[in-house]
C-alpha cells in the first residue's frame, strides 16, 4: 500500500487485489473519504473486478488471520461500503476498461452502482494533484 | 427538548456505525437530533471526529455498560 499526500481533497484509489482484507480497506477509505467531503474516485482492475459482477459467486478469500476474523465478525461488507461511498458520498467507482475487456464482461453484468468503464489515461489525469492509494 | 432518534449500531464494526448515521442524516431535516449506540470503541472516537469535520453539532458522548452513546444535531 502506498500513498502520496498533498493538500488536495481529491482521493484516487486503485484496487487490483481480490483478497478480502485489501478490498475491505479500500472500501473503508473510499466510504469514509467520500462522506467527509473528499472527491473520491475508485478504479477497479485485475483480480478485484470479478468481485463486482452481479451475483458474484465466491466471496473474496482471506489473505491471513485478520481476513478470517472479518468473515466471522459483523464488519460491514466491502461492497456495501463501496456502495455507501457512491450513494452517500458521491464517490465515482469505475471498472478499468482493460479489465472489463479481458474478463469479457458487459458493463450491464457489473453492479449497477458502478460507473462506466474508465481508461487509465482519464484516471491518471483525474488523479493528478490528489492522494493516490493502491490496494 | 426535541425528540432524539436512536440509531442502534451495536455489534457493527467501524465504519458501519458512521455509515448508518450518515444514511439517516441524509434524509433528516436541520435541527433533528440523533443518538448512535455503538459497541465499537473505534466508532466512539471516529463519529465525533466526523461530526466536527463536517460541521454538525456534537451534543455529547458517554459510555454505559460497554455501549457508547454519541448524540448530535444536524445543523445543515
Amino acid at each position: 500500500m502506498a500513498s502520496v499526500t498533498s493538500m488536495s481533497n481529491k482521493i484516487s484509489i486503485v484496487v487490483v487485489s481480490g483478497s478480502l482484507e485489501r478490498l475491505q480497506m479500500a472500501a473503508m477509505i473510499a466510504s469514509v473519504g467520500a462522506v467527509s467531503g473528499n472527491e473520491v474516485t475508485v478504479f477497479l482492475s485485475m483480480n478485484a473486478l470479478r468481485h463486482f459482477t452481479r451475483g458474484a459467486g465466491e466471496p473474496p478469500p482471506a489473505e491471513g488471520p485478520f481476513g478470517r476474523l472479518l468473515q466471522e465478525k459483523k464488519a460491514p461488507g466491502f461492497k456495501q461500503l463501496f456502495r455507501s461511498a457512491a450513494e452517500l458520498g458521491e464517490a465515482k467507482i469505475h471498472p478499468c476498461s482493460m479489465a472489463v475487456d479481458v474478463l469479457g464482461v458487459q458493463p450491464s453484468e457489473l453492479e449497477p452502482w458502478l460507473g462506466q468503464p474508465l481508461g487509465l489515461t482519464k484516471f491518471l489525469s483525474d488523479a493528478h494533484g490528489g492522494q493516490v492509494w493502491s490496494f | 427538548m426535541p425528540e432524539r432518534t436512536i440509531i442502534d449500531a451495536r455489534g457493527s464494526f467501524c465504519p458501519g456505525p458512521l455509515m448508518e448515521l450518515i444514511a439517516r442524516l441524509k434524509f433528516a431535516t436541520v435541527g433533528e437530533e440523533f443518538e448512535v449506540l455503538s459497541t465499537d470503541k473505534g466508532s466512539a472516537s471516529e463519529i465525533p471526529e466526523w461530526v466536527r469535520k463536517v460541521g454538525h453539532e456534537l451534543l455529547g458522548t458517554r459510555e454505559e455498560a460497554g455501549v457508547w452513546h454519541i448524540a448530535l444535531r444536524k445543523t445543515k
